[in-house]
């Protein structure tokens, strides 16, 4: 014992005022892990990896191949329309066009009814910064963020202002199925479609005792041929910037390719199970001009599954780099065992 | 010449001591700042922010990071200041001023140039010790005028002198010093030899007073200092370099994307103006290119962020930290611990390939001690245990009791405890050997206080011998002219001293004749053994070979010997003798040579006594060190004011020159014999002199080069072909091989000659190929010459060592100056960048710290832009899917905080943390050095290797999720492949991708840097899912557009396998390329780390150091003439010395004397 205390005096006594602490610390001896690039951890990794993509990639393939998908592009089929929407002042003119096509075989599941647009550039910086967030949440703000579609010249504010609302795709689809020359209409749900946060958070009317009251003194955009109140007439609930329609097409895509939920199949009646095998017809209203940017204009009729869309592009890369992983573990193992004899340690 | 006068007067100039206070602080602060190049750019940044149809990006990407950045340099700088501030007032002597007196007393610091007017000593004779200002360690000896002199010490008479003094203009001659004093109408004539010069230390004179010549940066030591200029290190400006080649890339990509941009609009957005319309003022597509050129330019610019300026400085802030925090190089005996003085040049020190070190003081500590004797025939000094045995001797031996000697001097340490018994016992030679220690000398007694006796020696060796004789009983009490007295084991004896034969260069030796109390005439004779040997009697042959053979021994264990002998002489002869002896000292003409006759033909046939040797103390652990940094393929130079002797015996016994060298190669100017031969010629055409020189010397490393390396003199010879190439001369020369390990030593003289313009070149090829390098008798300004000169011409990183004041031109030139704290003189640490109080650290502060810290900064370089390339050019591949509208990826506020927040303290922990092999292996394996100093781990390859990963992890980044997302949708049906989906996408992925390569790159995993790898990752989820919530979006609506986008994406299996995707494959061919590189190409800290830490492997490398030295070394005789002279004189005598005559104790009667307080200036 008292030689201990001798010891830790001594201690004392060698370290004054200014030596340095001795603690793990100041002294980089904190305790640390030392990994090292041994050949089991790298071959494993890659091996493990190969393995690992390879089957994800396989699963993805097959379930993407369970996907039932019909495409239509109408932009040619509907060239009628679209030379009359080429002019501009026809806007309040109405265009309809239909589109036949027939399943072979029935999809069966959940439908779901796209628009898709090709060329589209809604991912320009300026026309995906021209929104009012603020107006879109009911707020009653003068925003210069919409420019160049903020106010009409007479100091009327447009609602909803910006360039991505005024140029809200305005196309509308209607499905027939005929069966036996019976034609039916095949029953869409135009609410669920878009994400709830946007539908409830994102998203809300103006407070005011009705929605016409709510948007006084505001006009419609330019391009539109109905105010915004009058989006749904029948739904209170999917009417004003709530309109799901509406909520979709201000989500703004990140190419300029893209496709936009537009409706889904309500499985009732003969759809219960999804859509039999058929003759179908798209009755489009024809509003949405594209032509003079070279954009397309497709309708979509898709299932979906576990991992999205019909997008065969994960599927596919996982398989290549599972291959391509696999194959360079078999090549670092056979550099490894080539070299396995060389000393590599220091000569002193 | 420039003449000044000076004749007093008040001079008022104020150092400013602080660049700011604290009412200014903030705005000269951010002025500052602004000057600096980045800082500015981010400023001209935030201006192009500023314009609407410009601005890309909100304003809070570049405004929060600009104002962090300079936040947190202002605190850095306010905090340098402040230490700064705080130095300068810890400095005394700031008032000095150039007319003032001074009164100075014994071991003051000398602090300005200084006329010496009076002193305390007889004649005004005042002694210093130079070894700051030129590293000798002998006493030299200053005189005032007989005019001044007179003035004494009386203050009312140094306050009315009233003289006025010429001098030339301030310079950096140290050794010459012309003016005229004008007292009372009369002129008297100044030179060097009336200067006390800054750097001086006062010893033996109790007072003296001087008047200031030259204060501040005039004098000649300041204006030796050189400039003082501010470092920077080669990273730094491989840095600024690559930060240029940043910018013309970033110009290149702008300008694509421009064009890009033109095109786009020309084609498809001309006729999308349906939905989209021009902005204001944009009337073509080409105009708006050039707008979004500089869109680009701000959404590109974090290819170069901000914040990597300032997270190198934290890097190296905190490198510097643990420098200050080694206890490994704290010095206890001293209190002091090493210090980062600058913290802006750790990475360097991982790059030293040439160390340019003082010798005095920083190899050597400056004492001599007497370590061993030859006594008739036997060995004196090992200690052997009880089976016979030699011990090593360490703190725990026992030392020699020597209290039975009341007068001996206590720090004297001596093991053998044989040799006492052999005084004790009375053995005659052993006697005679200490008789002739004590007498035989010219060292000067001081005995203020009863029994406490300060010997002033002009060398530290002659003082070593006498303290040796004093603790074995003859002590050297006091001396007169005539008389010297000793007591002789407690007896006191007076000697009457008859003649010194003193010392010179060519004699190497000196004697003193003295008589006995009883009588007896005897010559006692010190010197060189060389020479001694010649002198001996014929009779002392067979002692004459044992005595060899010890010294050869001493020789070997690097100490420095001297052998002694001793002559009874005849009385009748001694008379005649001393007759023609004062008939030569007064002869007008050839009195030298005359005298050296009369010496020679005294000193013959000499009885050998036996042999001396003295340790010059080396620092611990330097021949160790030196040995380490040697295999660090570290060149190292030791630049000495010193003589070539003591400088090439110290480089022996710290190894830096061995038996094991190919050649030492020696070049001096043996002109001067040549000069001496052809006298007559040269005399006649003095013009011919210095070429002659230069030639010589010229050849002389011509000579040296060709053993080298002969083929450096073929024409295919890489250097030569350079020169025949091109008139000008190379700038840099690449590194020579020689075939073999050579020294080089050159001569004050030479070198000056060899710095000169056409000789310089020849110097450093010659000189370079070397392993060591010794230049003796350099001046302070020579030493940064040499420095200057290798850094001129070799692409290389230099580190200069010192202690002195005669090192601070070196310090200040080298890259790195590293000053030897804990001394007298704080002038050489005050200009070094770092300091600790042994030689033996700078091992540490280059092997672990350097290396160190240069990886750690290596690897920082190399992750950072890493990770901006792949975090910035994502943005540049989106520009071709979104009609180049300089849309970005990322959420602004992912842009605003990937730099600052996500990635900033995993880089910084991997950057203060990080070890590729802990410290003890990198002293082990100095080898480990190696790639530093070749620059491998950071340069412009691995520059261009990072920028193809980034490109890479980018392309990888973005095109997965834009595969994946393309054109589809969510397991619902729903929406994903929005925009903020997929920004959400990729930043979350770019962020996992960059924190897994934090991993790969940590090779010392604590838990600090776990916590911030993870913490980074659960912030950046926090902060996302935050930022993206529904409370967030009402209260900011504006600002947090992406509200939900985490909920509904994150949500996603695809997403999530799009995510691992990315991740695998910017991952895997890392780890694949690492692996395989570790297997083909290994670095050398690779090859160590397939050790397993065995302590056999410890211990087979823990090789002991063994000296295979069989040079024999010669003493430490002063250069110039010994003090002899003054000592016959009576010139240097007290009138009376107050304990000479008594030989026993008696009490303390001389009284103190209150002395005034130093400094205490009076003004003429």
């Amino acid at each position: 014992m008292k030689n201990k205390m001798s010891f830790l005096q001594q201690e004392g006594e060698a370290c004054p005022s200014r030596c340095p602490d001795n603690s793990a610390f100041r002294q980089q001896r904190l305790p640390a892990w030392k990994p090292q690039f041994t050949i089991t951890a790298v071959l494993s990794t890659f091996f493990l990896t190969g393995m690992f993509c390879l089957s994800v990639g396989v699963c993805l393939i097959l379930s993407a191949n369970s996907i039932r998908e019909i495409q239509i592009d109408y932009s040619d089929k509907c060239s009628d329309c679209s030379k009359l929407r080429e002019n501009s002042s026809n806007w309040n003119k109405e265009c309809l066009c239909s589109v036949n096509f027939t399943l072979k075989e029935d999809i069966l599941g959940d439908v779901f009814m796209y628009y898709g647009l090709q060329n589209f550039y809604q991912n320009h910086r300026r026309y995906a910064i021209s929104r009012s967030d603020a107006q879109l949440l009911g707020q009653n703000v003068n925003n210069s963020y919409c420019a160049p579609f903020t106010t009409y010249q007479n100091g009327t504010p447009m609602a909803p202002c910006g360039a991505i609302a005024n140029s809200m795709f305005n196309d509308t689809f209607d499905l027939f199925y005929n069966l036996n020359s019976s034609v039916t209409q095949v029953p869409l749900l135009k609410t669920g479609n878009s994400w709830w946060t946007d539908k409830n958070v994102k998203f809300r009317n103006p407070k005011s005792y009705n929605l016409s009251s709510a948007f006084a003194g505001t006009s419609r955009p330019p391009y539109w041929q109905k105010p915004v109140y009058l989006l749904d007439e029948e739904d209170e609930r999917n009417n004003g910037y709530i309109n799901d329609d509406f909520i979709i097409w201000m989500r703004v895509s990140a190419f300029a390719t893209f496709r936009n939920l537009y409706r889904r199949v309500r499985r009732i009646r003969q759809f219960a199970d999804g859509l039999p095998a058929g003759n179908y017809t798209f009755h489009i209203s024809y509003n949405f001009p594209v032509t003079k940017f070279k954009a397309r204009k497709h309708v979509i009729l898709s299932t979906v599954v576990w991992s999205g869309g019909s997008n065969p592009f994960l599927g596919i890369a996982y398989v290549i780099s599972g291959t391509a992983a696999t194959l360079a573990g078999f090549v670092i193992t056979a550099i490894h065992l080539k070299l396995r004899k060389r000393k590599t340690y220091f000569q002193k | 010449m420039v003449s000044s006068c000076i004749s007093g007067g008040l001079h008022n100039t104020k150092v400013k001591c602080s660049l700011w206070n604290r009412n200014n602080f903030l705005p000269l602060n951010l002025f500052e700042q602004f000057q600096r190049i980045a800082n500015a750019y981010f400023l001209f940044l935030l201006i192009l922010q500023l314009i609407p149809q410009i601005s890309s990006l909100a304003w809070f990407t570049t405004v929060v990071p600009l104002v962090l950045v300079l936040a947190v340099s202002g605190v850095k700088d306010a905090i340098d200041d402040f230490d700064l501030s705080c130095r300068l007032k810890d400095e005394k002597w700031m008032n000095v001023q150039v007319g003032d007196i001074i009164r100075l007393e014994n071991n003051n610091f000398v602090t300005a140039d200084l006329l010496l007017l009076s002193s305390s000593e007889p004649h005004s004779l005042t002694y210093i010790e130079t070894a700051e200002l030129d590293g000798e360690t002998n006493l030299k000896v200053k005189q005032a005028l007989t005019v001044t002199a007179e003035l004494g010490e009386d203050l009312q008479k140094l306050t009315e002198f009233n003289g006025e003094v010429k001098c030339e203009a301030p310079n950096n001659k140290l050794d010459k010093f012309t003016g005229t004093l004008t007292l009372r109408g009369e002129k008297y004539a100044l030179d060097n030899e009336k200067m006390l010069l800054r750097g001086c230390i006062i010893r033996n004179t109790e007072w003296c007073f001087g008047l200031v010549i030259y204060a501040g940066p005039d004098t000649k030591l300041m204006q030796n200092s050189g400039k003082t200029t501010f470092k920077r290190t080669s990273i730094d400006r491989l840095m600024n370099v690559l930060v240029l080649l940043i910018f013309a890339f970033l110009a290149l990509m702008c300008l694509i994307l421009a064009i890009g941009n033109g095109i786009w609009e020309y084609d498809k957005g001309y006729y999308f103006q349906v939905y989209l319309p021009w902005a204001e003022g944009v009337n073509s597509a080409s105009y708006s290119g050039f707008l979004m050129f500089w869109s680009y330019v701000i959404i590109l610019n974090t290819v170069v962020p901000i914040s990597l300026y300032v997270s190198v400085e934290i890097i190296r802030l905190g490198n510097s930290f643990y420098i200050d925090w080694d206890r490994k190089m704290y010095y206890p005996p001293k209190d002091t611990p090493a210090q980062a003085r600058t913290t802006t040049l750790n990475e360097e020190l991982g790059q030293i390939k040439y160390i340019f070190s003082d010798k005095t003081g920083t190899l050597t500590q400056n004492i001599m001690c007497f370590n061993k004797c030859s006594i008739h025939g036997k060995s004196y000094g090992d200690v052997y245990d009880m089976s016979g045995q030699r011990i090593e001797i360490n703190e725990k031996t026992e030392k020699v009791d020597f209290s039975y000697n009341q007068l001996a001097d206590p720090k004297f340490a001596f093991y053998d405890h044989s040799l006492v018994e052999a005084v004790k016992l009375g053995d005659i030679q052993t006697h005679r050997f200490f008789r002739l220690l004590s007498l035989c000398h010219t060292v000067m007694p001081e005995e203020k206080k009863e029994g406490n006796l300060v010997y002033q020696a002009q060398s530290p060796d002659e003082g070593a011998l006498v303290t040796a004789a004093r603790n074995f009983g003859f002590v050297f009490r006091a001396r007169t002219p005539e008389t010297i007295t000793v007591v002789e084991m407690g007896e006191t004896k007076v000697y009457k001293l008859l003649a010194i034969l003193d010392f010179n260069n060519v004699r190497k030796r000196m004697s003193v004749i003295v008589r006995s109390p009883e009588g007896d005439l005897t010559l006692y004779c010190k010197g060189a053994d060389t020479i001694l040997y010649e002198l001996l009697h014929s009779s002392c042959d067979s002692l004459k070979e044992e005595t060899t053979e010890h010294l050869n021994e001493f020789a070997g264990e690097g100490l420095r010997t001297l052998v002694v002998a001793y002559k009874n002489l005849d009385e009748e002869y001694f008379q005649d003798w001393i007759r023609r002896h004062h008939e030569a000292s007064t002869a007008l003409e050839g009195r030298e040579d005359k005298l050296s006759e009369l010496y020679e033909e005294i000193e013959k046939d000499l009885m050998l006594l036996g042999a001396t040797a003295i340790e010059d103390k080396l620092q611990d652990g330097v021949p160790q060190t030196i040995e380490t940094l040697a295999r660090a393929s570290i060149k190292i130079w030791v630049l000495t004011g010193d003589k070539q002797e003591t400088a090439m015996n110290i480089s022996y016994s710290c190894n830096l020159l061995n038996d094991d060298m190919d050649d030492v190669f020696v070049i001096e100017e043996r002109v001067t014999y040549l000069f001496y031969f052809h006298k007559v010629v040269l005399i006649k055409h003095k013009f011919l002199y210095k070429p002659l020189i230069l030639f010589w010397i010229f050849f002389s490393f011509r000579d040296a080069r060709k053993k080298m390396k002969p083929e450096s003199f073929l024409d295919s010879d890489e250097i030569n072909i350079q020169f025949e190439k091109s008139s000008k001369k190379p700038k840099v020369l690449p590194d020579e091989q020689a075939n073999g390990v050579y020294g080089l030593v050159i001569t004050g003289h030479s070198l000056a000659y060899g710095l000169e313009e056409n000789l310089e070149l020849e110097l450093v090829r010659t000189a370079c190929m070397c392993k060591v390098v010794i230049c003796c008798r350099v001046t302070p300004l020579q030493k940064a010459q040499v420095v200057e000169l290798v850094k001129k011409y070799k692409k290389a990183v230099t580190l200069a060592i010192g202690d002195g004041a005669n090192d601070v031109s070196m310090i200040k030139t080298a890259h790195i100056g590293v000053g030897i704290s804990g001394q007298e003189g704080m002038q050489a640490v005050l200009s070094s960048d770092f300091s600790f109080a042994q030689f033996r650290y700078l091992q540490r502060l280059l092997l672990v710290h350097g290396r160190w810290s240069y990886i750690r900064m290596c690897k920082f370089l190399k992750y950072f832009f890493y990770k901006n390339f792949a975090f910035t050019l994502v943005h540049f591949w989106y520009g071709f899917f979104s009609g180049f509208s300089a849309q970005t990826v990322y959420d602004e506020w992912f842009i605003t905080l990937y730099n600052l927040v996500y990635t900033s303290l995993p880089v910084l922990g991997m950057s203060l943390f990080d070890q590729d092999v802990d410290d003890r292996w990198s002293l082990l394996f100095p080898q480990l050095y190696v790639p530093g100093q070749q620059n491998l781990y950071f340069n412009k390859t691995v520059f261009v290797k990072c920028m193809f990963q980034g490109i890479y992890s980018s392309l990888i980044l973005f095109f997965i999720p834009y595969g994946a997302m393309y054109n589809t949708v969510r397991s619902d049906g729903k929406a994903i492949a929005d925009y903020q989906s997929f920004a959400l996408m990729v930043q979350t992925c770019l962020l996992i991708v960059v924190s897994v390569q934090i991993c790969l790159d940590t090779s010392y995993w604590t838990v600090v840097n776990q916590f911030f790898i993870w913490g980074s990752l659960s912030v950046y989820f926090a902060i996302t899912f935050t930022m993206y919530s529904d409370g967030m979006y009402m209260i900011f609506t504006a600002s947090f557009p992406f509200v939900g986008t985490a909920r509904n994406t994150l949500s996603q299996p695809n997403v999530w396998l799009a995510i691992f995707l990315s991740i695998t494959l910017c991952v895997l061919p890392v780890v694949g390329f690492r692996f395989l590189k570790t297997q083909l190409r290994p670095t050398p800290s690779d090859k160590v780390r397939k050790y397993l830490i065995k302590p056999e492997i410890l211990q087979q490398h823990l090789r002991r150091l063994r000296r295979t030295s069989t040079r024999r070394s010669g003493y430490a005789f002063a250069h110039q003439h010994g003090f002899g002279a003054l000592i016959m004189s009576g010139r240097n005598m007290r009138p009376k010395s107050p304990f000479a005559t008594t030989g026993t104790f008696s009490p303390n009667i001389r009284k103190c004397s209150e002395k005034p307080l130093v400094g205490q200036g009076t003004r003429t």
